[in-house]
């Protein structure tokens, strides 16, 4: 099912300041994957995404998509070019309503009747959003801001999206559901998916692939299902 | 007695003794070494009088006593809404407009004056309003552009003769320019810097007018032309004659005519694209990037475009006095701008042209009393702020667009 290499890090590394975040973050995803990215607190995990959307710069190393050296390019490019990210702590825009947070993620496009079977197709995914469409953001519940989160995304057309810790602050019960739609969106549309998780155990068995992310570096890298059965990952990321 | 009667009576009679040690020195230590006490006895008893009447019927009404009337007022209030809310908006627009159009026929001078100062901070507190409510950014030296505005006017006027309302579009033009120049550096910053650097830029500006005088005359200022507009003369053949507008009605009409362009220019601002863009700039603006917002160029767009109106009222401004000088673009003007927005409410329309009216025409009303003017006027904010933290009209706006393009 995987095809060519859509998203392609080469020995990325990135800084706070004087600190180092990343030192040199090799990683590839093929299309059509669901590719993880786990570790602990301050990995570097958020920082990999974020320099891959360009909101933090690279100091060293080359990002390039869908053939293209995106390391330079401007944040604001790159949903136009089907890169677009789900920020950690799902970053809504709390005093818009729900419907105009989805009309945010689809700002770059133009046709309206395009856009608005878009937001048809994210209501199916997601009904609960149509119910409060017209409430604001703000006031939804942490899963349902995690849903538009996910929606507004969508609404940009991704051919790769990048996920930051969907699950962070939910209940196990809406956690399951987010990574079930995940995984509809990947299968029904064909997105490229790109996670980034600390509950490693649901990002795995959700995933093709993962990277093990520790202190900025890619310390193993694996089929989902082998770095599940790793005892050194159990171990260390599933709590046994 | 309700529950918490005690504390609340021990906190109103401390703030009564409070009021008093404030006043007491203020009026009765004299200059010569002498004390009194009735002079400042006189000006808190009115005030702890009606504090007693307010703080008796806040009691009243917590107590409960006051449910019937206040639900038949209530309900009242209700429907009379609902009848309201049946007409349309543009209805309300032309009558208030219209109103505002007759106004001069039925007042005098000095009536005119303090509209025309209002309708001024109308033009002001929407231009940054733009910066302010819809992009959030704290800009604390907006009045440096209407200093650009009035000084392209005036200068113009007094060097080439051009008449305002070919200055107009440059004074504006030039107040674009002034944005775009302070904001570019600027505009990397955010929140209390930003507002820190702006602040800063608001003085260069009044301190560049002051000191450059060759170009400004400095302190001394510049004389401007009086606003002229074209008229059609029919005596003795065809022509068209620049008449100077000299009677505050008629320069009124001049402002009503740039408030009325401001708030239709505004009004159409906040609900385009680029008004939906300002807002997600406001909310966040990392997610806002991630959806393919350019930030940057956004925010200098916001800043651009808030000078451009603060230039607008600066022209205008030049060629009502007559005069223009530093000290009219002090950080105090900037200030008063900045609560005419924050007091009507950010990102709202009517409430600014409301807080324009609270901050520009109350004091003139209250001149009677000069002395407390500023004590009731700050004290007045503070209430409002407390009771009312969105602004006299809060922005209402939940689920408009959304929607409305069904």
């Amino acid at each position: 099912m995987a095809g060519d290499t859509i998203l392609e890090l080469k020995n990325v590394a990135a800084h706070y300041g004087r600190i180092q975040a990343l030192k040199g973050i090799s990683l590839s995803v093929r299309e059509g994957e669901v590719v993880s990215i786990i570790g602990a607190n301050g990995a570097g995990k958020s920082t990999t995404l974020m320099t891959i959307c360009g909101i933090v710069r690279a100091s060293e190393g080359a990002v390039h998509y869908a053939g293209q050296d995106i390391t330079r390019v401007n944040a604001d490019k790159l949903p136009r070019m089907g890169l677009c990210q789900v920020p950690e702590g799902r970053r809504i825009f709390p005093r818009l309503s729900v419907a105009e947070n989805l009309d945010m993620g689809a700002f770059f496009r133009r046709r309206k009747r395009r856009i608005r079977a878009d937001m048809e197709m994210v209501y199916e995914y997601f009904p609960r959003l149509r119910e409060r469409r017209s409430q604001a953001g703000g006031t939804l519940s942490g899963g349902e801001q995690q849903m538009l989160a996910i929606g507004r995304a969508l609404m940009s057309r991704p051919k790769v999206l990048l996920l930051d810790e969907p699950s962070l602050g939910l209940a196990p019960i809406i956690v399951k559901q987010i990574f079930d739609i995940v995984q509809t969106i990947n299968q029904e549309q064909g997105v490229t998916i790109l996670l980034v998780e600390q509950n490693a155990n649901l990002a795995l068995q959700a995933s093709n692939r993962g990277y093990v992310l520790e202190t900025g570096k890619v310390v193993m890298a694996d089929d989902a299902a082998s770095l599940l059965d790793n005892p050194d990952i159990r171990k260390a990321y599933l709590g046994e | 007695m309700t529950h918490g009667f005690r504390k609340q009576l021990l906190y109103f009679m401390v703030a009564l003794v409070w009021l008093f040690a404030l006043l007491w020195p203020l009026l009765d230590i004299n200059p010569d070494g002498t004390l009194g006490f009735w002079r400042s006895f006189a000006a808190w008893m009115p005030i702890a009088v009606a504090g007693s009447i307010v703080f008796v019927l806040y009691q009243i009404r917590q107590a409960g006593w006051l449910g019937a009337p206040a639900r038949m007022l209530e309900t009242g209030r209700q429907a009379l809404g609902a009848r309201l809310s049946l007409i349309p908006a543009w209805v309300w627009f032309v009558l208030i407009a219209a109103v505002f159009f007759a106004i001069p026929q039925f007042t005098d001078r000095r009536v005119h004056d303090i509209l025309i100062q209002v309708l001024v901070y109308v033009c002001l507190g929407l231009g940054l309003n733009i910066v302010i409510g819809l992009c959030g950014l704290l800009d604390l030296g907006f009045i440096a552009f209407y200093g650009v505005g009035a000084y392209t006017y005036a200068l113009l006027s007094l060097h080439y003769g051009i008449s305002f309302w070919l200055a107009l579009p440059v004074a504006a033009f030039l107040a674009m320019i002034a944005g775009c120049i302070i904001g570019y550096p600027t505009l990397r910053m955010r929140g209390d810097y930003l507002a820190i650097v702006t602040l800063g830029f608001g003085e260069i500006v009044r301190i560049i007018l002051n000191n450059w005088m060759s170009l400004t005359n400095g302190p001394n200022g510049v004389m401007a032309k009086p606003l002229t507009v074209p008229l059609p003369m029919f005596e003795g053949g065809f022509r068209i004659e620049e008449v100077a507008l000299r009677s505050l009605g008629d320069l009124y009409y001049v402002a009503f005519f740039l408030a009325i362009i401001t708030i239709i220019a505004v009004n159409r601002l906040n609900f385009s694209r680029i008004g939906r863009a300002w807002e997600a700039i406001r909310e966040d603006e990392t997610a806002a990037e991630l959806m393919g917002v350019n930030t940057f160029a956004f925010k200098l767009m916001a800043y651009a475009m808030g000078a451009v109106f603060g230039g607008l009222a600066g022209a205008f401004f030049a060629a009502r006095m007559g005069f223009v000088a530093p000290e009219s673009f002090t950080f105090l003007e900037s200030a008063l701008v900045l609560s005419i927005v924050v007091l009507g409410g950010m990102g709202s329309i009517p409430g600014i042209i409301l807080g324009a009216f609270a901050i520009i025409a109350l004091p003139e009303v209250f001149r009677e009393f000069q002395m407390y003017r500023m004590l009731a006027f700050g004290g007045a904010m503070t209430f409002m702020m407390l009771v009312r933290p969105a602004g006299l009209i809060p922005a209402k706006r939940m689920g408009k667009r959304g929607e409305e393009e069904e």
